[in-house]
């Protein structure tokens, strides 16, 4: 019985041991993102002094605001082994929504618009979550028909218009582009949805649930986690999110018509994985996708700044996306084989 | 134990169906306050079944469970866990990417101020009860890595978390070692004596009489006997979970036995299986038997290359196979007929005739594109052959019964020509007709020369089938049998372990 005497000569080391790789792994995973983001910038800066200036700076902060909020709601999501395909498509709707309110009706007070729009949005994800959660259809066919389907719904309504800044109270457009001491109110709203999604997942039941869910969808329910209805909710978070998000696209850009966030969702999904999010679900947090976010919107403007073609843009941004998934693997791989390793040694 | 109690939970009678099986008839058991009850039966003898009603995870369909005397009726595991009845289950329900303590409190983490998650007090909580059960183990490190055992004791933290009334475990002895064993069973007699009731599955006689005050035995389907550990005997329990007379179903015809084919020499995959060594002639059916968890079906995935092998190596013919290489292991004249045959045998949507033909897409295709014509004539040749039950060879295989969709596996590997074939659990779900066929089958084939390695949980399947036994235990072989040799009892032991101690 060597092992039992193995086991009681260094008991809390191997788990000890196995814990500290664990958290290292995940710390070395966003830290990572901050590496990146900070070599990106020193690069760009030395090559274009120029992109360092505050207008620039506030630009970026703005861009990546509204993909932060939408990386949040689709965190939630993807955490359960789900995705949403329709959030480009819902912040299109509600943007209009915004914009089409505010240009009749310019006394309507703005936190009432962007409550509308928030509940526009979760209306459309609770579409998502009835059919996916009820209707047993997998995520991905689900929010790819609904993707076509609210968009379809967005050119019906605006019926070829366009919502314009002149049309637009001052007061709503100071959201988009006012701050708060220094700081753009965009970035605000973003930091605070960031922070309170990624607490609600980090220090709640219901967040720890959607970990469950994600990680083993049949262990979940035998242990008496109400799934369907925790994915429904997911859904309809990540679909209010994108409301919220389409209300500050419209309050940031002025400009709205049936094709605003088209092909968002694509970028959004990609920040989430790059941010760490496993797309089986099970793992990851919002602050990672939201660094994901502020990392592929960097990579966009320093291209920009940097005169490089746009298709170089996608090229660079499909790249980081699959050595973000590579990475993933890897170390997914020599972490899997060091636990089992270590769990076998103490078993003997 | 008191035998006038209140049972704390009751099946009367309690039937359940899967579609035309029977899974369990007549299901009568009484769990009481302060009792240690074993249940043991076959593989397949619907212990399984009887676990998953009590547990909330599928319903009666006839009969009725009682919960200190009141009907009820569970439509959920949280249903039965409200009720205060813990399961734990033989596969795996926990969540590897989280840490074991929100394992062990999964749903009902404790809170503090705002709701928010007490995480030290989560810690204190778990790692508590984890010394409780006496084991060295990190709340906060994640389950993912963890081996069965460590995994087993996660479960049980899991119930006692709740002070479960009634405690299920199915077979929580199958992958933990002897010391590991006297404390679960520790564990299991303080609850006692705290008043739980105690429903205990194992395989081992020897544990079920060092812990159980009460057995129930059950055999096809059927609660066949009730009695207290006192009045029986190991031997005795052994005859009425077996309790039948072996039928002339399988028949293997004698047939020389040449070369060795297939080789295996001291595979070891950690954690997994150790030290495994045996050879197939031509020939000859080996059986691999053991009980399910003995880690057959890994050994047969190693051997074929689908999992790799930390140590030791497989020789099919006289030549070594590289590891990790299942296009190797099939050019070296290799075949493997999967257990799970609607995972991993075939494709389900696809049509019967491509299923049939998928290991020979290379020889029927010409400059790269695979004509229909010569598939179809491939795939006909074989139905007639293995005399398939089907309506057009157009259809998706999803179609066919279960034993028609094995013949097509069959099929698959056969139009191959192996020197060696590998088939797991060849007739599990299969109707007893088509059973026998896939007999003659195995045993044709063994006629023409193949080596054929059987791995088989049914008892009468192996002793009629194969030339050797070879029993597997916890990851060893621990026992090898001539066919003259094997009777059901030296397999059961060998299966639990308890010929290692004889020999």
């Amino acid at each position: 019985m060597s092992a039992v005497d193995a086991t009681a000569a260094d008991p809390t080391a191997t788990g000890g041991e196995a814990r500290r790789l664990t958290e290292w792994v995940f710390r070395v995973r966003e830290l990572g993102i901050v590496g990146a983001f900070v070599l990106l910038m020193v690069f760009t800066a030395v090559m274009e002094p120029r992109f360092v200036n505050a207008d620039s700076l506030r630009n970026l902060a703005l861009n990546a605001a509204i993909f932060a909020i939408l990386a949040a709601g689709q965190t939630l999501v993807i955490i359960t082994r789900n995705v949403d395909l329709s959030v480009g498509s819902v912040l299109g709707l509600a943007a209009f929504m915004a914009g089409d309110l505010l240009s009749a009706h310019p006394g309507l007070a703005i936190p009432a618009v962007i409550v509308l729009g928030m509940a526009l949005g979760a209306a459309c994800g609770a579409l998502n979550g009835v059919l996916v959660t009820f209707g047993q259809v997998p995520a991905l066919v689900v929010t790819l028909g609904t993707l076509y389907a609210f968009r379809g719904v967005a050119f019906l309504w605006t019926d070829g218009r366009q919502v314009n800044a002149e049309t637009l109270p001052d007061a709503f457009l100071n959201l988009g582009t006012g701050s708060i001491l220094g700081v753009p109110t965009l970035a605000v709203i973003a930091l605070v949805v960031v922070v309170v999604v990624g607490q609600a997942l980090r220090d709640f039941r219901v967040g720890r649930e959607l970990y469950a869910i994600g990680s083993n969808p049949e262990g979940a329910r035998l242990a008496g986690v109400r799934s369907g209805r925790r994915v429904f909710w997911a859904f309809v978070a990540s679909g209010a999110l994108a409301g919220l998000a389409g209300v500050l696209f419209t309050a940031r850009f002025g400009t709205v018509d049936a094709t605003a966030g088209s092909g968002y969702e694509l970028t959004v999904i990609s920040a989430t994985v790059v941010g760490g999010v496993a797309i089986f679900g099970g793992t990851g947090s919002v602050y990672g996708a939201a660094l994901g976010a502020l990392l592929l919107n960097t990579i966009t403007s320093s291209l920009i700044v940097l005169k490089v073609d746009a298709f170089w843009q996608q090229a660079a941004i499909g790249a980081l996306l699959l050595l973000a998934i590579a990475f993933d693997r890897l170390v997914g791989l020599r972490l899997d084989a060091a636990l089992r390793r270590r769990s076998a040694l103490r078993a003997g | 134990m008191n035998a006038a109690a209140q049972p704390v939970l009751a099946l009367e009678d309690a039937a359940k169906s899967y579609g035309a099986v029977h899974a369990l008839r007549h299901g009568n058991i009484a769990l009481r306050p302060g009792e240690v009850r074993a249940l043991v039966g076959e593989n397949g003898a619907g212990k399984s079944t009887l676990v998953k009603l009590l547990g909330g995870v599928v319903r009666l369909d006839d009969g009725q469970m009682l919960v200190e005397g009141e009907p009820v009726d569970f439509h959920s595991p949280t249903d039965a866990r409200d009720a205060g009845i813990a399961v734990i289950y033989q596969e795996p329900t926990l969540f590897p990417d989280l840490s074991v303590a929100e394992n062990v409190v999964m749903g009902r983490h404790p809170l503090g101020g705002l709701r928010r998650i007490d995480r030290r007090e989560m810690r204190r909580e778990v790692q508590e009860l984890l010394d409780r059960l006496g084991v060295r183990l990190d709340a906060e490190r994640p389950v993912r890595g963890l081996s069965i055992a460590d995994q087993q004791i996660v479960e049980i933290a899991k119930a006692l978390s709740f002070d479960a009334r009634v405690l299920i475990m199915d077979e929580p002895t199958a992958a933990l070692s002897g010391p590991e064993v006297e404390r679960l069973f520790t564990v299991v007699r303080t609850l006692r004596d705290r008043g739980a009731a105690v429903l205990f599955i194992s395989h081992r006689l020897e544990e079920v009489f060092a812990l159980c005050d009460t057995v129930t035995i059950m055999r096809d389907g059927e609660v066949v006997h009730s009695a207290t550990t006192a009045e029986l005997t190991p031997g005795e329990v052994v005859r009425r979970m077996v309790g039948r007379e072996l039928s002339a179903l399988f028949p293997k015809e004698a047939a020389e036995i040449g070369a060795p084919l297939l080789r295996v020499h001291r595979l070891t995959r950690e954690g997994v299986f150790t030290d495994v060594s045996f050879e197939v002639r031509a020939g000859e059916i080996v059986a691999l038997a053991g009980l399910v968890g003995a880690g057959r079906s890994e050994v047969a995935r190693a051997i074929f290359g689908i999992d790799r092998a930390d140590a030791g190596h497989v020789e099919v013919d006289g030549r070594r196979l590289p590891g990790r290489r299942p296009l190797a292991a099939m050019r070296a004249g290799l075949g493997f007929v999967p257990e799970d045959r609607r995972q991993q045998g075939l494709v389900m949507d696809l049509s019967i005739a491509r299923n049939a033909t998928l290991t020979r897409m290379g020889a029927l295709a010409r400059g790269g594109i695979i004509r229909s014509r010569s598939e179809r004539r491939l795939a006909n040749d074989w139905a007639q052959r293995l005399q398939l039950k089907f309506h057009k060879l157009d259809d998706p295989v999803g179609f066919l019964s279960g034993g028609n969709q094995q013949k097509v596996v069959l099929a698959k590997w056969l139009a191959t020509e192996p020197k060696v074939l590998i088939v797991d659990e060849p007739t599990r779900g299969i109707d007893v007709g088509t059973k026998a066929e896939v007999h003659r089958l195995l045993s044709e084939l063994a006629g023409r020369g193949v080596a054929v390695l059987m791995i088989s949980s049914e008892l009468p399947e192996v002793l009629g089938m194969a030339d050797r036994v070879l029993v597997m235990h916890e990851g060893r072989l621990t026992g090898e049998l001539s066919r003259a040799e094997a009777t059901e009892e030296r397999v059961m032991q060998a299966a639990t372990g308890q010929l290692e101690a004889a020999a």
